[in-house]
């Protein structure tokens, strides 16, 4: 039994809603220019100052003179661009990436942003003060070659954080609910009272304590712009029922953030305020605001015991609110875009589960959250559930009725996997069973870590490649000298191999987060968020300086089942049936098991030749160049080549896959995981944390995959990886619980950064009650394995058309009839198409 | 005797099927049939013998010779999902009393490992023979597809005395729990009459525990041409939503059971 009663009730939703909605997504998103002139006219003024004061000052120049907005018929204020689902600039990460892709951002297919000539004209004027001054040019100064010649080899990216602000962190938003930030001014005030002023770290803690001031005071002023705005609104008002709402909405923006919130309406004002302005101050997205449900609820329990709220009316307020988080925005990079495809800020909110004391803490919010992501039925927040078992099944029902609908929410979570988890990282009992998920998948206790969760992406396939070719990408040597694999007469030998090529790649990983790390530290420190993060004020330092009780680095590896599936048919091809030797491998993965090689591989392979040549002390021009590439596309595209891949790539079908509940297989896949999750335990931060794996892809899987060569798991070159750990698309056909139980003999602990299973569904496996009951009851037996997040794609008729089109990646959807067996993809055409007819309504 | 050992005939293992009894189950399909409905889905179940199917124009072969313990080898892999839904264990076909030897033991090699048992049937037997599977099952998911014995020989192949005998001797001997699944097919038995003598029937049989009514679905078809056999339903289309609910208010009213459409 849980510490609350709850509502499990459906709310409707009002027309409000709808409406908010519709105007939110009428226009594509677009670049507004005002913080990057207004962060750089602050700059300009103060450069004699400490650093931390300047990124207060730089905070509150910019909430003092952006422009502000009330959008028709919002309860819920404060839009950080004018144009619906906009987006500012944060020049002081980086630049250039957003000057060069100017005239492509619009037309681009990952999530384009309409820009105006004239906000080019504003960004590139405020842009040219930052050259030289961004984080991203620092750290790449404290990089090394190899680092630098790695990521240049697609080895790893660490684009995320290189090229933009951390993020990724969920902040006291409790506090700031019961003592507003006027209460967090105090406490700095108090805090400055403890320290003299020749103290060792006077100067750094002093000038830190006074940029927190500055920075609530930046944040109170913003809301009361808001306050005098709406009663200039309500004043102009014809519509008597406007002009009330106008009014209160007045009202909350003068009481809140300010001070603490006297009800649950002021509360959601006052989260709303603290989630915009984190995204002010810095670009760094996966701004998570956690156990919603939790700290809301006192204030929500309060009224309606009170009589002075309905649910009716809280639900609308959520509604609200969850309309806001899809109101914000980023632009990334082209690439990124790819890799965070959505236009996703991954603004984690999680529902459910136990609290410090182990108690269930599921309340009406619970199911009201859920609710409201029903209702809005956008991408933000990124809802999850904590599932442990004291969650009440009539909880779950309601969770896996949202995910039924296809909206691919929520994820859920495994609290008997992820408190140990956290508690092997050194995190109290208290906070880890208190903890939140950030971003994608990566659990944090709110209010005390800086986690640097998505700190890179690591590509376990690309050092399998290097392997291949004794440490060589393209000619140049990137990885270290493993030796030629046709030298290699055990299968250990060449695994023995590929751990060292990752070894070394984790170690250049490793120095180029940290070089990212310092830069941060140096140029970027974050002073408003620093303040709702302890122990900063104790420490007297940023969040980016080490100020937070818990720091982690977190990058996430994937490509795990390509991993093992490859090891294990290299292993039985070559080691136990000698159906092919290593060096016979290595030539039909170099042409794409003759299935066509693109511009770049050609490219590839012509630079590496040319290379051989010119070491070799032979003359390479212009007739040598054009004979080699005609070689290469003879010879790949050979009808004997061809042959030969196509007999290769049967042989590898044959071959069990990763996926299947095989525990010969699954075994690999385990093993091969820890190659990644292991070395990386051994190495710290500059911050004073250590690092931590993740096995997860976001979307990179498919921009990465697009640069990894044939593998030889059968994978082709440029297709997908395989996403987060779930089976390779396709290689699992022994239907979902066979899919679970092999993801579930991963350790799901030693990756505490976070692990990913994504499963597709056909929706006749959701139908009605029971549907619904054997949903919950699949995600309870892969918890009760030991597996720590599932997600589920519920299919529509996109997905199912795709699948008439390329089977072989939809090999595992059964279409679930009583008494009937069959596998979607072996029906006829026309049967399809019943099926797709059918999923179209809904049945 | 040694269940483990026990060797039958199957074509195929289903995990995570949820529509033939409680919970999460692994269907086990039995090869061969007593019967020749005309609508069955699973046409390349009703033959013993192993052979080979067309599917996507690549032949394969349907059949394999499995040991009891070997089919158990994969059923006992999802007993945390059967733990969390009641799920288990269906034995389904063709039809599992054809290798009643091996049907038993499976059932009993279930029932040792504490895994629930069901079985999809027509009871198309002889009573010594179901009898002997009882004690070791817990759900019987019985076929009824026509009171008629005429239209039932016309459609089938054999007349459905037997079945009816069987359907009363199951449910008096207080075993199992008994659901009646009638298949919808158009033109055989989608009337409300026809329906509500199946529903009169079931409630006369005092102990039945629900009524399935399964929508005809051409999802076999395919199959047909696989095996390179006519299919005799070619034009027939899966009855209407609109019907099957009227056909459901007909079922409850005639059987006065717990009815659902669908398995």
């Amino acid at each position: 039994m849980g510490l609350y009663a709850y509502d499990t009730r459906d709310i409707p939703k009002t027309k409000r809603i709808d409406k908010l909605v519709d105007h939110l997504y009428a226009k594509m998103p677009e670049i507004e220019s005002a913080r990057a002139m207004l962060v750089t006219e602050s700059y300009q003024q103060t450069e004699q100052e400490p650093l931390i004061i300047r990124r207060a000052k730089a905070f509150a120049h910019i909430l003092e003179h952006i422009p502000i907005i009330i959008r028709d018929l919002e309860l819920i204020v404060g839009s950080t661009t004018i144009a619906p689902r906009g987006c500012q600039t944060y020049p002081e990460f980086s630049f250039a990436w957003l000057e060069a892709e100017f005239d492509t951002v619009e037309s681009r297919l990952a999530d384009p942003f309409y820009i105006s000539e004239q906000t080019k004209k504003e960004i590139k004027e405020a842009n040219a003060y930052w050259h030289g001054k961004t984080t991203s040019e620092l750290a790449t100064a404290y990089m090394e070659s190899e680092t630098l010649r790695a990521m240049e080899h697609n080895m790893f990216t660490p684009g995320n954080y290189f090229y933009n602000g951390i993020g990724h962190v969920s902040v006291q938003y409790d506090v700031v609910l019961a003592v507003g930030f006027g209460g967090i001014k105090e406490r700095a005030i108090k805090e400055l009272e403890t320290i003299h002023l020749g103290d060792a770290n006077y100067q750094k803690k002093s000038r830190f304590l006074e940029a927190i001031q500055i920075s609530c005071d930046a944040a109170i002023n913003y809301a009361k712009r808001y306050a005098s705005l709406a009663l200039e609104e309500a004043e102009k008002c014809a519509d008597q029922v406007r002009k009330l709402e106008l009014l209160e909405i007045a009202k909350n923006c003068v009481h809140v953030p300010e001070k603490g919130a006297t009800n649950f309406y002021e509360a959601c004002q006052s989260f709303w305020f603290v989630q915009q302005l984190i995204q002010i101050e810095s670009s760094g997205h996966s701004i998570s605001p956690g156990r919603f449900d939790q700290y809301m609820y006192p204030y929500y329990k309060e009224d309606l015991e009170k009589g002075t709220l309905t649910k009716e009316f809280a639900q609308e307020l959520l509604d609200c609110v969850w309309v806001k988080l899809n109101d914000l925005n980023k632009c990334r990079d082209a690439v990124s875009a790819e890799g965070f495809a959505g236009y996703s800020l991954f603004q984690n909110l999680i529902v459910g589960g136990q609290n410090e004391e182990g108690l269930d803490v599921t309340n009406d919010l619970s199911f009201m959250c859920i609710q409201a992501s029903g209702h809005v039925f956008l991408p933000q927040p990124s809802l999850s559930v904590r599932v442990w078992s004291g969650t009440p099944h009539v909880f779950l029902i309601k969770a896996a009725e949202l995910t039924r609908t296809g909206i691919g929410l929520p994820a859920y979570y495994n609290d008997e996997v992820v408190i140990p988890s956290l508690l092997s990282r050194g995190l109290t009992l208290e906070d880890a069973r208190d903890y939140c998920i950030i971003g994608c998948v990566e659990p944090q206790k709110a209010g005390k870590t800086d986690g640097w969760h998505d700190a890179a992406f690591f590509n376990m396939c690309r050092p399998l490649e290097l392997t291949f070719q004794n440490g060589q990408d393209k000619g140049v040597q990137v990885g270290p000298k493993t030796g030629e694999v046709s030298a290699m007469t055990t299968f250990e030998q060449f695994y023995d191999a590929y751990k060292v090529q990752t070894e070394y790649a984790i170690s250049l990983l490793v120095n180029a987060n940290n070089a990212i790390d310092v830069a941060h530290a140096e140029r970027c420190p974050l002073p408003f968020l620093s303040a709702m993060i302890d122990d900063c004020m104790v420490r007297g330092k940023s969040v980016q300086e080490g100020g937070a009780v818990y720091n982690f680095t977190g990058p996430q590896g994937f490509g795990v089942a390509n991993m093992a599936d490859s090891l294990y048919v290299i292993q039985k091809l070559v080691f136990d049936e000698k159906k092919i030797t290593l060096q016979e491998l290595k030539e039909i993965l170099d042409v794409n098991y003759g299935k066509g090689l693109n511009a770049d591989g050609v490219a590839d392979i012509v630079t590496k030749v040319a290379i051989e040549m010119s070491t070799a002390g032979r003359q390479v021009g212009e007739a040598e160049i054009a004979l080699i590439l005609q070689n290469i596309i003879d010879m790949s595209q050979s009808s004997e080549v061809q042959a030969k891949g196509s007999r290769i790539l049967e042989w590898i079908a044959q071959v069990p896959k990763f996926g299947n509940d095989i525990e010969e297989v699954d075994a690999f896949a385990r093993d091969v995981a820890y190659t990644y999750t292991r070395p990386l335990l051994n190495y710290k931060n500059p911050r004073g944390g250590i690092f931590q794996a993740g096995l997860y892809p976001v979307s990179a899987n498919v921009p990465m995959g697009a640069q990894t060569g044939a593998t030889p798991d059968g994978r082709l070159a440029y297709t997908p990886l395989a996403d987060g750990v779930s089976p390779s698309a396709g290689a699992d056909t022994n239907g979902p619980t066979a899919a679970a139980n092999s993801v579930a003999k991963l350790d799901h602990y030693i990756a505490s950064n976070g692990t990913l299973f994504n499963q597709k569904f056909h929706p006749t496996a959701l139908e009605g009650k029971t549907g619904l009951d054997n949903f919950v009851g699949l995600i309870r037996s892969f918890f009760d394995q030991k597996g720590s997040h599932m997600q589920f794609n519920v299919v529509d008729k996109t997905t199912l058309l795709d699948a008439q089109k390329n089977p072989e990646q939809y090999k595992h959807l059964v279409v679930r009839v009583a008494g009937y067996s069959a596998l979607f993809v072996t029906l006829s055409k026309s049967l399809q198409d019943d099926i797709i007819g059918r999923t179209e309504q809904g049945v | 005797m040694d269940d483990l050992n026990t060797k039958g005939r199957i074509f195929d293992i289903q995990r995570y099927s949820i529509h033939d009894g409680y919970g999460i189950r692994t269907i086990v399909f039995l090869k061969g049939c007593y019967l020749r409905c005309r609508w069955c889905s699973n046409p390349e179940s009703q033959e013993w013998e192993i052979q080979s199917m067309l599917i996507h124009g690549k032949p394969k072969l349907i059949g394999q010779d499995v040991t009891v313990a070997e089919v158990m080898e994969t059923v006992k892999r999802d007993r945390p999902y059967y733990r969390r839904t009641g799920g288990g264990l269906t034995l389904s076909g063709g039809e599992a009393l054809a290798q009643p030897e091996f049907a038993l033991a499976l059932l009993r090699a279930a029932r040792d490992s504490n895994i629930n048992t069901a079985l999809e049937s027509t009871a198309y037997a002889d009573f010594a023979t179901i009898e002997k599977l009882l004690p070791y099952l817990d759900q019987y998911l019985l076929d009824i597809k026509h009171m008629s014995a005429q239209k039932h020989k016309e459609y089938i192949g054999e007349s459905n005395e037997l079945i009816l005998e069987n359907a009363k001797k199951i449910v008096d001997s207080g075993l199992t729990e008994v659901s009646i699944r009638i298949p919808v097919i158009p033109g055989f038995n989608d009337t409300p009459l026809e329906i509500n003598e199946i529903g009169t029937f079931a409630k006369n049989l005092g102990g039945v525990k629900r009524i399935h009514l399964l929508p005809y679905h051409r999802l076999g078809q395919d199959k047909y041409e696989g095996l390179n056999r006519p299919y005799l339903m070619v034009g027939t289309l899966p009855p209407s939503r609109e019907k099957m609910e009227a056909l459901l208010a007909i079922a409850i009213q005639s059987s006065g059971l717990e009815c659902q459409i669908g398995g």
